[in-house]
């Protein structure tokens, strides 16, 4: 992995207005994965949007940490199944005339 | 421009506490957020509504100036006063991934522009989200289109294959980020119309062909149409309305594979002849008469 796309942890804490704890709860709920590289922590930058709608979520929306990863979870079987009903959507248009 | 009743917005009452209007706007957002409603403009208009309503009324000194001069917000004077006061009096707005001029029309002649609503926190620009109308016969092969956005163009390669609903994601030309945060995304769904004889799922193409009674009866062939061409096709003798044959390779392309096509499906339909003549009837009661025996 590239380390030119990793973020510090320690400014995403001074930019986020967090604290490290913020980050490591999400790592123990398997939210985000924090990545060591000679004792300082990152986070890939690909993680970014997810971080931002979990700070969003908790920030605005006052859901705890654990809520969100429910939240989060529920959004991607909602996902899931909205790319199954527009499939079958499609499928059906093969029976209209 | 319409006056908006923030407490009705909220659904609380005039008299409600600041407590009341946390409340209120805590389940509403809750229920709103586009977070939690990805995709759902009916939802993301409700909650800048929602937004909106809170950002008065939860600061005591703007929710005194609406009570005072809401209704009345036409007479301008009194608001420029009002506006002149109120330039510092909000903060932290919760949009969440909006951008910041998307206050209704009432609220920025009643309260002027956004000032500084939110602090130094970074946040990524909002994310537009586009459709875009295709035909089916446009994305049977890889093109390429220019997209106007907010007034840039943006040039994008449109893979063959691409399905009807499928939402497509290009990073970073959504809208600005906030104090030096990354650009959104522009997100794209398309949407495919069909005025073909083909009928698609995924990579795999339907159709009906019209067999005379006389090649079905003793076999032939035939010319069918494909997506993009014609094919030459052997039909058994004794085949029956509604056999489906398989051209292997000549559906759909498959998305993102380049060389990759489905299939085509191609479903007999037995056309009877009609306006027999004379011999003809004479001749297919023999055929009758032959077959009782």
């Amino acid at each position: 992995m590239s380390e030119e796309k990793l973020i510090r942890i320690k400014h995403l804490c001074k930019n986020y207005e967090l604290e490290m704890s913020f980050f490591s709860e999400l790592h123990d709920l398997g939210v985000i994965e924090i990545l060591t590289v000679k004792e300082t922590y990152f986070i890939h930058e690909d993680e970014i949007n997810i971080l931002e709608k979990v700070v969003r979520m908790h920030k605005e929306l006052h859901i705890n940490l654990a809520g969100v990863d429910a939240v989060l979870n529920l959004l991607d079987k909602i996902n899931a199944l909205n790319s199954k009903l527009t499939d079958l959507k499609n499928r059906l248009k093969l029976y209209e005339e | 421009m319409a006056f908006i009743d923030y407490y009705k917005t909220l659904g609380i009452d005039k008299k409600a506490s600041q407590e009341d209007i946390k409340k209120a706007y805590r389940k509403l957002a809750r229920k709103y957020h586009p977070d939690l409603n990805p995709n759902d403009k009916e939802a993301e208009k409700k909650f800048k509504q929602i937004s909106e309503a809170n950002e008065v009324l939860s600061n005591a000194e703007n929710r005194k100036k609406y009570d005072q001069y809401g209704k009345d917000w036409k007479h301008a004077d009194e608001f420029n006063n009002a506006r002149q006061q109120s330039s510092s009096g909000f903060q932290n707005r919760n949009t969440g991934g909006f951008s910041e001029s998307e206050y209704s029309d009432f609220f920025e002649s009643m309260f002027g522009g956004a000032g500084q609503r939110r602090g130094n926190i970074q946040y990524k620009g909002q994310d537009f989200h586009a459709e875009l109308h295709l035909d089916l016969k446009d994305v049977y092969e890889t093109h390429k289109r220019t997209l106007t956005v907010n007034g840039k163009n943006i040039r994008l390669t449109i893979p063959a294959g691409v399905e009807n609903g499928q939402v497509i994601k290009i990073k970073g030309h959504g809208g600005e980020g906030l104090n030096g945060g990354p650009n959104g995304d522009l997100i794209i769904k398309f949407s495919i119309t069909n005025h073909t004889k083909f009928k698609r799922s995924k990579s795999n193409l339907y159709t009906t062909v019209d067999l005379d009674l006389f090649t079905a009866l003793l076999g032939g062939e035939i010319t069918v149409d494909t997506f993009d061409n014609k094919v030459k096709l052997k039909v058994k003798p004794e085949t029956q309305s509604g056999t489906k044959v398989k051209l292997k390779g000549k559906g759909f392309p498959v998305y993102k594979k380049d060389g990759t096509f489905g299939d085509l499906y191609i479903t007999y339909n037995i056309k009877l002849p009609t306006k027999l003549s004379d011999k003809e009837k004479e001749l297919f009661n023999e055929l009758a008469k032959l077959r009782s025996k």
